[in-house]
């Protein structure tokens, strides 16, 4: 890319590496968990499932992908996953891995407002102290190695 | 004996693979934009990365251990045991990125940790 930086250009691609990261991380916390959802209501409407005989293997393969759950599951991962890879492209695993555990936060949330699920104390503590964890290492830097020199 | 086993595949597997994730995406560079060509670039490249595929695998076999330990103990169970995970992912990072990892960054991978099996405690 450029060569040319100046020291303030330093400083906006600082702030602009904090903002991109926080954008895929929020991506990556809200896609995952639906898509888990998405597959776990597709998979019970399947019902239970019998691998053998072999030959009841298409016709239950045909009754998956029949399911939209099943397609909006395997879309909201793909979207998981491809946040997951772009961000480790530019921010470090150890940034990247803690902070993406406020998806139990995400869980929790969906589960107490959209199916009015009950969530104990002793959770949300815990949600309360992954929430303080995460907030303590966004405050290191994102990044802490050097782009690999070369082409970019 | 066999839960020791399975643990240590949920773990090591799990974070190993994502580890190997990471070294692909660190060889491919930055995403430099979001435009779907951009993105279409940076995936088509880590598929040529070795430790992308290495990646993969490892992460799948986690996940298969992670269903026989399912199929056997408790979800309240095995997900306090793979908070372990992320200090086996920060002490990777060190090892096998050269990340760096200051005292805060631990502070919080802990707190994280600790977190995280309060949540699986509390599950009612």
């Amino acid at each position: 890319m450029d060569a040319t930086r100046t020291s303030t250009n330093v400083e906006s691609s600082h702030h602009h590496l904090r903002l991109k990261t926080f954008l895929m991380i929020v991506v990556m916390i809200f896609t995952g968990p639906l898509g888990n959802v998405f597959l776990a209501k597709g998979m019970k409407s399947v019902g239970s499932i019998a691998l053998w005989p072999p030959s009841q293997l298409l016709p239950l393969a045909l009754k998956i992908f029949a399911s939209p759950f099943i397609w909006l599951g395997i879309s909201s991962l793909l979207t998981f996953f491809i946040s997951y890879m772009l961000v480790l492209s530019w921010a470090d695993y150890s940034f990247v891995q803690p902070a993406s555990s406020l998806a139990y936060g995400v869980v929790a949330l969906l589960g107490y407002f959209m199916l009015g699920e009950r969530v104990s104390t002793l959770r949300w503590a815990g949600i309360a102290i992954i929430s303080l964890g995460v907030f303590v290492v966004s405050r290191t830097s994102p990044r802490t190695t050097h782009p690999v020199a070369g082409e970019a | 004996m066999r839960s020791f086993i399975l643990f240590a595949v949920i773990v090591a597997a799990g974070t190993g693979g994502e580890l190997c994730v990471s070294r692909a995406m660190k060889l491919v560079g930055e995403a430099t934009s979001f435009h779907p060509a951009e993105i279409l670039r940076v995936i088509l490249r880590s598929l040529r990365q070795p430790w992308m595929w290495a990646g993969v695998a490892m992460m799948a076999m986690a996940f298969f251990a992670l269903l026989g330990a399912l199929s056997t103990y408790n979800v309240s169970f095995v997900v306090p045991v793979t908070a372990l995970s992320y200090v086996a992912g920060a002490l990777g990072g060190v090892v096998f990125l050269h990340e760096h990892v200051s005292r805060q960054r631990w502070f919080g991978v802990l707190l994280v940790a600790i977190g995280v099996v309060l949540v699986f405690l509390g599950k009612s």
